[in-house]
């Protein structure tokens, strides 16, 4: 692997850069491997890196259907943050903050990680209630998570509106996670395929697969794809709104539904928002990417869809709550809106482990909070196949916990009732 | 005059309304009907930004919704600012201030412009590449500089001063674009009868027939049959006419989203007028005539101000009568070039030469350019230009068949023009899900087979000649209105003369130049900054999907959305990997087809417009008394009710104890109601909830718990029973809408043999709670034909008859603890009945509450709300509840989940109450709690605080709270650790005032 760095950049500059090499290999799909990940995203690849780099496995592929990083890795409005309120999803989302702390050096790729702070806005007073619960919780599990008052507010954030008689929700307050941020998604997809590239792993694009195989026992065997059968013992799947037509390939039914989720940016302005707001009450989620596009989140379509893209009347609601919250961004303009599509478990947290079928792993579900997730899962993906079962951190995400009951419902705890 | 460039004679401007606009401070002076890109070149000025990323000087390189050069933030102060207007779509207006942006100290000098200096380090993707050392320093250092560099323009500083307003439309045929093509789609569909709209994002209809100064139509000028055909349009009843309308989104269904610009062109817009109008368009048909966009030429250097694309040329003299420059290089492979050379040389503008990179170009244009004295070099390319703020020479080099360049000459100019052909405008057609195929012959992709309900017509599929365009314009809307179900429309040809037609040509990816082309600048995407090199590295790099080339360079992702730039980088990464463009994808297209104001989507949904505001009946009086309110759903509701002087605890502490001592009066009309009848009514009831209602008698209440099928809380409320086939269920606040779904699911779905109704009865009830020892004796006199006794009327009954004259069904009901009773009155009677008892209990001290109060009598009483003690995560009997599952009862909604082992486990999460060793110590709501508080993070948490208040009538605080295995734990110290320290509480029974029931009873 070519090694990055600014002296590289300086030196290859004489020579016009004609000795960049490709980052990754463009491979034919060999017989058989030890392990094949099925998925080209961000999480997908990051398995195959931490399998080939903390577990040994070398002869491992990631099948994807199209390009790489080209699902939700590339459509979802780069948030990252770990102050979950139960204390699964906290070791589960802090453990992947902790890798992105470092990825850019892990990888030798500037993923462009920001910690500019991610704060989360009170409405009302359930809002209060939910986000004081959550800073006392993150405190307890060691997260990073700060009760601000609204003045405070304005003060970490001062594009904001916070409230006033003009606002018909005053903001009465907010919860910080100053270690969250943003990164740069398409980054993240490459930085893992090229450093699990180096390590010898193959990256086949353009390779979709359309059967798992399983021997007598019920194992798995091999997977065919559109480019010929390839023999694996291990499978992990990692195909986000597109898992339960590769799990029910194995026969496994999954508890996933699949909406459109949208998000737009705004044409490039010089620095105006400095950090990630989010109003889960009025459904807004604003930052400012380095290029100097407000990226903003929409919320899902009311219906579910596998059309990767949603209705008007949605991102015309979330840029009804980004003019009340930033009444001074009315006169930027939408330059792009797109849509992805989201796996969506009965609980809103993933599922990460093995299946009732030997030697299939899957991870998905990760609804709308999938990206900041991408080190962490991929790197415990990549634990619960290498050693055929789950991590300390993934354990408590199985599938099972539907039949059994053991749901991890962030959404519902702050649900509003009363 | 307005400007040493300006043409004696012609154009569509009004000489007789000089206009005075200034740029960059500088006054300038146009004319009505002038853009600010050709007001501006009218002065000679064609400077009109610097790039993105090099900070190159860059000029005006279009003259339409294409332009990714030439943008300004225009507006007066910053309430009207507006960045990153596009010069050549901002209309002019006396008075009009604009500034050029990303450059600092000035325009003309830019300390940005190292930047271009420094290039050769700052390849495509370098910033994938470095600042990654020391790691700190990307937060604090890289990433800050890198900010401040990027961006365009500046966002304003100020609330936007201006009105948006919003419309819904429905048409049978929606024609998109008003040229040619699509004034005669508009016009055959009108004929039809067919409800048409007609939506182009110029002032003025006509398309590029604006420009048009050779052709006639049916024996007129091409001018004079646009205005008859918009006259004629105008006429007719069933015709929307839209000017200033950019059709940007086409979305599932045929919604179409347009944005109409009102105000943007007034130099005093009238108060009354939106500044942008934001349409939903449902069409039942959409004829798509967005015509075509130029392709500019890859050569090195091609982005120097004076380079301009050849037909935008030709707009600038036809359209505004203005010359561009005085002295013309012309680089092309396209026919269309020659026709731009043809007007500008007869406005005067000296044409040095047509290099044609095609080797045998030939046709009635390029004979006519031949014989109109033009140097026409075939098989020549531009391989470079000098000149730093404006185009000075273009070297010009025949290219042999090996794309060696040979006899290189530098020809003086001011202006090249350049056309690598047409580019059909795709975007609505792809965005509707359309499929579209390349056409080898044109070198571009035109529509396939449609996805909606959706015809192309004209130059947006691929027609070039004017006579085909417009009779396939009128053919599509004709089309159109037949699909739609009209029509009769009678058959009708259009004689073009005038027009010089042959095979037009077309070129696609990088010139040949015989220069290094590693190192030499040709660019593809003129405002981010990506040059044909940047491609091929990419392409180097392993970046083959054209997605990734995009994203890794970022061409075609300016605010132009690659309008100019796509196609060519498709060429370039097709050569580069020798594969042919199909095989290479395209990038989705992706609404809006152009920038479209936040303001616009949002609308009038501003302030209290925001989201409705939900009041009671008795609202007012509480407003009138003083009430502060709190926000639950879009519901306003009392608070609590401050006297002077007081604060929210003293005003809380005051209420509590007038309900305790004497009594209170409540508000609770926003309760959710739905109306259950029906021979089947019980039945549903049983399947709904998890409680027993088959024996439940008519006139009697009970507490009813709702669960989802996963078993867990969903909602609760007190539910009477009218009538054996009729039950007045109440749910939360909150939950109201939820349940009704979640019932007439279930009802619709599973159990479509059930004869019950459902009617949402929120809004027709207002409900008055009266509590207290008092209660009884307050509404005594007011009642007519209800026995109020304690024998005749219980705790947990409801009884038909009259309060204060008016219908009521009264309950005696209590989330208080104390004897009470809730009115249900006919929402128009509630504030009349409220005062009316008010009144009447003024003897009594009555004391109006709020929501507050209501939260600490219930908390005191033990009684949970649903959402602050469960999470979505409780089970009946985690909250105590397990008493209202019937046990009995053969199934209801989510008896299967609760049998499950995992809710069985004594370790569960069960309510509990808490109390502090100090009794002024309120705990926190959300506090966590432990059994060993000096363990470090993360810590063994055993559940936390879910009310906690301040009870004065027990002088002491109280917390209701959710333990893991709390119930066991009864009498433990356990420890709520905050920062610095931690509160030891001890586990106590979640009940703190008359435990045996004896007040409620009363």
């Amino acid at each position: 692997m070519q090694k990055f760095s600014g002296f590289g950049l300086i030196a290859r500059a004489f020579g016009a850069h004609k000795s960049w090499q490709a980052q990754w290999r463009d491979p034919e799909p060999k017989q058989s491997y030890d392990a094949v990940i099925v998925g080209g995203g961000g999480h997908g690849l990051g398995a195959a890196y931490y399998l080939a780099k903390e577990h040994g496995m070398r002869n491992i592929a990631v099948l994807e259907k199209g390009w790489i990083g080209g699902g939700n890795t590339g459509r979802n409005t780069t948030i990252i943050r770990s102050n979950y309120l139960f204390d699964e999803s906290a070791a589960l989302y802090d453990h992947a903050v902790k890798l992105w702390e470092g990825l850019s050096q892990d990888l030798n790729y500037n993923t462009m990680f920001s910690q500019r702070g991610v704060l989360m806005l009170a409405h009302n007073i359930h809002d209060i209630q939910s986000f004081k619960r959550h800073v006392h919780a993150n405190r307890a599990n060691g997260v990073d998570n700060e009760w601000l008052t609204p003045e405070e507010v304005k003060e970490f954030c001062p594009a904001i509106n916070v409230g006033g008689k003009d606002m018909r929700y005053p903001i009465l307050g907010g919860a910080l996670q100053r270690r969250g941020g943003t990164a740069r998604h398409d980054a993240v997809a490459w930085g893992f395929a090229r450093a699990a590239d180096a390590l010898g792993v193959d990256i086949i694009q353009n390779c979709e697969v359309t059967a798992i195989r399983r021997d007598a026992s019920g194992a798995v065997e091999a997977v065919e794809t559109t480019r010929g059968t390839i023999k694996t013992k291990k499978v992990g799947v990692s195909a986000a709104g597109h898992t339960s037509m590769v799990l029910d390939m194995a026969g496994v039914r999954m508890p996933l539904e699949s909406y459109p989720l949208q998000a737009l940016v705004s044409e490039p302005v010089k620095p105006a928002f400095n950090c990630v707001v989010m109003s889960n009450t009025i459904h807004a989620y604003i930052s400012q990417s380095d290029k100097g596009e407000m990226v903003i989140g929409a919320g899902t379509d009311a219906y579910t869809s596998y059309s990767q893209r949603g209705a008007l009347h949605i991102a015309t609601h979330t840029l009804d709550a980004i003019c009340e919250l930033v009444p001074m961004f009315r006169r930027l303009r939408m330059l792009r809106m797109w849509g992805g599509i989201v796996d969506v478990t009965p609980d809103r947290s993933p599922i990460l482990g093995k299946t009732p079928v030997k030697g299939l792993y899957v991870n998905c579900g990760w609804g709308t909070g999938g990206f900041k997730a991408t080190p962490g899962a991929g790197n415990l993906l990549a634990w619960t196949i290498a050693k055929d079962e789950p991590h300390p951190i993934n354990a408590p995400f199985t599938l099972e916990r539907f039949r059994e009951g053991r749901l991890i419902d962030e959404a519902a705890a702050a649900a509003v009732a009363h | 005059m307005s400007g040493a460039y300006r043409l004696p004679s012609g154009g569509r401007i009004n000489r007789q309304k000089p206009i005075s606009f200034t740029f960059d401070g500088k006054k300038y002076q146009g004319f009505e009907g002038d853009t600010l890109a050709s007001a501006l070149i009218a002065n000679g000025v064609l400077l009109a930004g610097r790039s993105f990323k090099y900070h190159r000087p860059r000029g005006i390189l279009s003259a339409g919704a294409d332009e990714p050069n030439a943008l300004v933030g225009v507006g007066r102060d910053q309430a009207h600012y507006t960045p990153n207007v596009r010069m050549t779509m901002q209309e002019l207006y006396d008075g009009l201030v604009a500034e050029s942006q990303n450059r600092w100290p000035s325009l003309m000098f830019d300390v940005g412009a190292i930047n271009d200096m420094l290039s050769p380090f700052f390849p495509a993707g370098f910033y994938y590449k470095t600042f990654m050392w020391p790691r700190k320093a990307w937060d604090a250092f890289y990433e800050p500089k890198i900010r401040s560099m990027a961006g365009l323009g500046k966002a304003p500083t100020e609330a936007d001063a201006d009105r948006y307003s919003q419309r819904y439309a429905h048409c049978d045929v929606l024609v998109i674009g008003g040229g040619p093509a699509g004034l005669a789609a508009a016009l055959a569909a009108a004929e039809s009868g067919a409800r048409v709209m007609l939506a182009d994002d110029q002032p003025e209809f006509g398309g590029s027939l604006l420009a048009e100064t050779e052709a006639t139509i049916d024996g007129k000028s091409a001018i004079d049959w646009v205005a008859e055909m918009v006259a004629a349009l105008k006429a007719r009843a069933n015709v929307t006419l839209l000017s200033r309308t950019q059709a940007f989104g086409y979305y599932p269904h045929n919604s179409i989203g347009l944005s109409e610009r009102l105000t943007d062109h007034l130099a005093n817009p009238p108060a009354h007028l939106p500044r942008e109008r934001f349409w939903t368009v449902h069409a039942g048909e959409v004829v798509i005539a967005a015509g075509s966009l130029e392709r500019p030429m890859v050569f090195p250097e091609n982005d120097r101000p004076g380079v301009m694309l050849a037909d935008s040329a030709r707009i600038y003299v036809n359209r505004y009568g203005v010359k561009p420059g005085k002295r013309a290089v012309v680089f092309t492979a396209h026919d269309g070039a020659y026709r731009a050379a043809l007007d500008l040389k007869k406005a005067g503008i000296e044409i040095a030469a047509i290099a044609d990179l095609r080797h045998h170009p030939e046709g009635p244009l390029v004979e006519a350019a031949k014989a109109a004295g033009i140097d026409v070099l075939p098989g020549t390319s531009v391989t470079g230009t000098a000149g730093r703020l404006r185009v000075k020479s273009a070297t010009l080099a025949r290219i042999g068949a090996d794309g060696s360049a040979m006899d290189e000459r530098q020809v003086e100019c001011d202006l090249v023009l350049m056309s690598g052909g047409i580019t059909p405008s795709v975007h609505l057609f792809s965005q509707s899900k359309g499929k579209l195929r390349f056409d080898e012959h044109l070198k571009a992709y035109v529509p396939g087979r449609p996805a909606e309900r959706e015809r192309s017509a004209g130059a947006c599929r691929g027609l070039y000649a004017l006579s085909a365009v417009i009779a396939d314009g009128f053919a599509q809307g004709e089309g159109a209105a037949k699909s739609a179900g009209f029509g009769g429309v009678t058959a009708r040809t259009f004689a073009v003369a005038g027009t010089l037609e042959s095979d037009p040509g077309s070129f696609l990816g990088a010139a040949p130049h015989g220069r290094d082309a590693s190192r030499v600048k040709a660019f593809v995407d003129f405002q981010n900054d990506v040059t044909a090199k940047d491609i091929r590295l990419a392409t180097r790099e392993g970046f083959r999907s054209i997605e990734h080339v995009k994203r890794y360079t970022t061409t075609g992702m300016a605010t132009d959305q690659g309008k100019t730039s796509n196609m060519n980088a498709l060429g370039i990464v097709s050569e580069a990997l020798e594969r042919d463009i199909p095989e290479i994808g395209l990038t989705t297209f992706r609404p809006p087809y152009t920038p479209v104001s936040f303001g616009a989507f949002a609308g009038a949904s501003r302030g209290d417009l925001f989201d409705p505001v939900r009041t009671t009946p008795i609202h007012g009086w509480a407003a009138e008394q003083g009430a502060a309110f709190e926000d639950v759903g879009i519901w306003k509701r009392a608070h609590y009710f401050p006297k002077a002087g007081e604060d929210m605890h003293a005003a809380v502490e005051r209420e509590c104890k007038a309900v305790r001592d004497s009594v209170g009066i409540f508000d609770a009309s926003t309760l959710g109601k739905i109306e259950v009848v029906g021979k089947d009514a019980a039945t549903f009831m049983n399947r709904i909830y998890t409680n027993a209602w088959t024996k439940l008698e008519p006139g009697r209440l009970r507490y009813g718990v709702m669960l989802r099928e996963d078993g867990f809380v969903m909602d609760d409320g007190v539910v009477g029973r009218m009538a054996d086939d009729r039950f007045h269920v109440t749910t939360t606040t909150g939950g109201a809408p939820r349940v009704l779904a979640h019932m007439e699911d279930y009802l619709q779905t599973e159990w479509a043999d059930l004869e019950v109704w459902l009617t949402s009865t929120t809004e027709e009830w207002a409900v008055i709670a009266v509590q207290g020892p008092n209660a009884r004796k307050v509404i005594e006199p007011l009642v007519e034909g209800i026995d109020l006794s304690p024998e005749a009327m219980p705790h947990m009954s409801v009884a038909v008859g009259k309060i204060c004259g008016v219908p009521t069904r009264l309950f005696r009901v209590s989330f208080t603890g104390e004897l009470g009773f809730e009115i249900n009155v006919p929402a128009d009677y509630g504030r009349a009945v409220w005062e009316a008892v008010f009144a009447a209990g003024k003897a009594y001290d009555i004391t109006p509450y709020g929501t507050e109060t209501m939260h600490v009598l219930r908390a005191e009483k033990g009684y949970i709300i649903v959402g602050q003690e469960t999470d979505g995560t409780a089970v009946p009997d985690d909250v105590g509840l397990g008493w209202a599952v019937g046990k009995a009862k053969k199934d209801f909604v989510g008896k299967r989940s609760i049998v499950r082992d995992e809710f069985q486990k004594p370790d569960r999460k069960q309510m509990v109450g808490l109390l502090t060793d100090v009794p002024a110590e309120v705990l926190e709501e959300g506090a966590q709690i432990v059994a060993d508080p000096k363990q470090p993070a993360p810590m063994t948490v055993l559940g936390q605080v879910t009310s906690s208040y301040m009870s004065s009538v027990l002088g002491h605080s109280i917390a209701l709270a959710m333990v893991k295995g709390g119930r066991a734990r009864l009498g433990e110290t356990l420890y709520v650790p905050m920062p610095g320290r931690a509160i030891p509480v001890k586990v106590v029974e979640p009940i703190f005032f008359d435990k045996e029931g004896v007040r409620l009873n009363g």
